[in-house]
């Protein structure tokens, strides 16, 4: 521990920003991708259904770490686009987990009582009105606990970006280790500041949750302790699974 | 560009090399990822506080921190304390040992589901503690998260080419490599891309077929 000098130190600091940024930014970027994939695997033009569908399909069947690699290597070869290498992860990282979110949104979408959106109808709603109004407000709160999950599964994807040069705290890891020539003090500090981030990242979505849950009168939820995950009963990691690419 | 066909067929042997350290690492992998899950589950379970604590945060960490960060780890701290694995078996142990966090939640989650009447009817049979968990409990627990589990052994598939990472020459590894010798490296990465969905994708219907038949 005491090898890594104030130098070093301030390089993993650097890291920690460069890794909290991009996980702001894809989950940014994949939180507009899920819910407009999400709803329009709800559309009534099949169209509409089947296209988003093999948008999901594509995405949970390929590799991450793959996708990544074609961004970075085949866009700038095969369409002359060349991507600050930032902007590059955040596009595959948005892209990807943005499909495994779509699956959420979906889920938490259908499971919305049919008699609200026939109150929807009843009151001559628009179809935007009655998704803004009746429908996301009561999914919402469905879809915070798993998308809190996915949250991590991002974070622990973003480690990915180190391979292809970006500076976040995995690379940091890396010069580290050279400057220093020891692996296990900096490993074990890069492994607490993941650990810490995706803590409070789950305090975050908790205290959303809470909010989302008071917001339509309902009291919130009991948990085991120390676990930072949303405990899936058996049916639950079977829909949200395979969800992988960390 | 031009998409050259020629990189194509001259990438064909080493992909198919590729194709079977992947397979090979996955099938070993999810074998120490289902087994150290369910030791995971049961140690959680234990009554004892100094077995159940220490490995409840110990899963917790692992599961939250990156698997790439893992191996790493493994591979370069191990050496340091005089283990050395070769590049394949540190991959397979560190993402097995990754994903047997995970498992252990799906364990768990099966074995909460046995009724508690099962339980107490081993205690009232005067059962040992072994033969109930091996005759009454795990048989129920595992069949109904048969396929959770199957959906882990997709994200496990995804999840290989990391191992490339440190050096073993799978899939991605191979396009890698390939692309590095050649400066081809789009033709063999989308061949790698579609391997992945040729694989995936009907694994993940299988799945759905054994889900509609065993959870009911």
């Amino acid at each position: 521990m005491s090898d890594i000098t104030p130098g070093l130190w301030e390089l993993l600091i650097k890291g920690l920003w460069v890794t909290v940024q991009l996980t702001v930014y894809s989950a940014a970027l994949g939180g507009v991708v899920a819910l407009v994939i999400g709803l329009a695997r709800t559309h009534r033009l099949w169209i509409v259904r089947f296209l988003s569908g093999a948008y999901f399909e594509i995405f949970r069947g390929t590799s991450a770490l793959v996708f990544m690699f074609l961004v970075f290597f085949a866009l700038p070869i095969g369409f002359g686009w060349q991507l600050v290498p930032m902007w590059a992860a955040v596009l595959a990282m948005g892209l990807t987990y943005g499909a495994y979110g779509s699956e959420i949104v979906r889920g938490a979408v259908a499971a919305v009582s049919p008699a609200q959106r026939e109150a929807g109808i009843a009151l001559s709603f628009t179809p935007a009105q009655s998704l803004r109004k009746i429908i996301l407000p009561q999914a919402w709160p469905e879809m915070i606990p798993p998308l809190n999950n996915l949250l991590i599964e991002l974070l622990k994807g973003t480690a990915l970006v180190s391979i292809l040069g970006v500076g976040d705290i995995s690379f940091g890891a890396q010069l580290v280790r050279n400057a220093t020539g020891q692996s296990a003090p900096v490993y074990t500090v890069v492994l607490v500041m993941y650990f810490v981030l995706a803590f409070v990242l789950t305090r975050g979505m908790r205290v959303l949750e809470r909010q989302a849950k008071a917001g339509i009168g309902q009291a919130p939820p009991k948990r085991r302790k120390f676990s930072l995950r949303q405990t899936n009963d058996v049916a639950a990691s079977g829909a949200s699974a395979g969800s992988g690419g960390a | 560009m031009q998409w050259d066909w020629s990189a194509v067929s001259e990438f064909m042997p080493f992909f198919w090399d590729g194709v079977i350290v992947t397979l090979q690492a996955l099938a070993l992998s999810v074998i120490v990822a289902f087994a150290l899950g369910l030791v995971w589950a049961m140690a959680q379970r234990s009554p004892l506080k100094v077995v159940s604590w220490p490995v409840t945060a110990i899963t917790e960490f692992i599961r939250n921190t990156p698997l790439l960060v893992q191996l790493f780890f493994l591979y370069y701290v191990l050496p340091e304390w005089g283990i050395t694995f070769s590049a394949l078996t540190t991959g397979v142990i560190g993402l097995g040992l990754h994903y047997s966090t995970y498992t252990a939640e799906v364990y768990r989650a099966g074995i909460d589901g046995v009724p508690v009447g099962q339980w107490e009817a081993a205690t009232a049979l005067s059962l040992p503690r072994s033969r109930t968990w091996i005759a009454v409990i795990l048989p129920q627990a595992i069949r109904r998260v048969v396929p959770a589990l199957g959906n882990y052994v997709v994200a496990m598939l995804k999840d290989s080419p990391l191992i490339a990472t440190i050096g073993v020459l799978e899939m991605l590894g191979e396009a890698r490599q390939f692309g590095s010798i050649t400066f081809q490296m789009v033709e063999p990465l989308v061949v790698v891309g579609i391997a992945f969905i040729v694989i995936a994708y009907p694994a993940s219907l299988l799945l759905r077929a054994l889900e509609r038949r065993l959870v009911r």
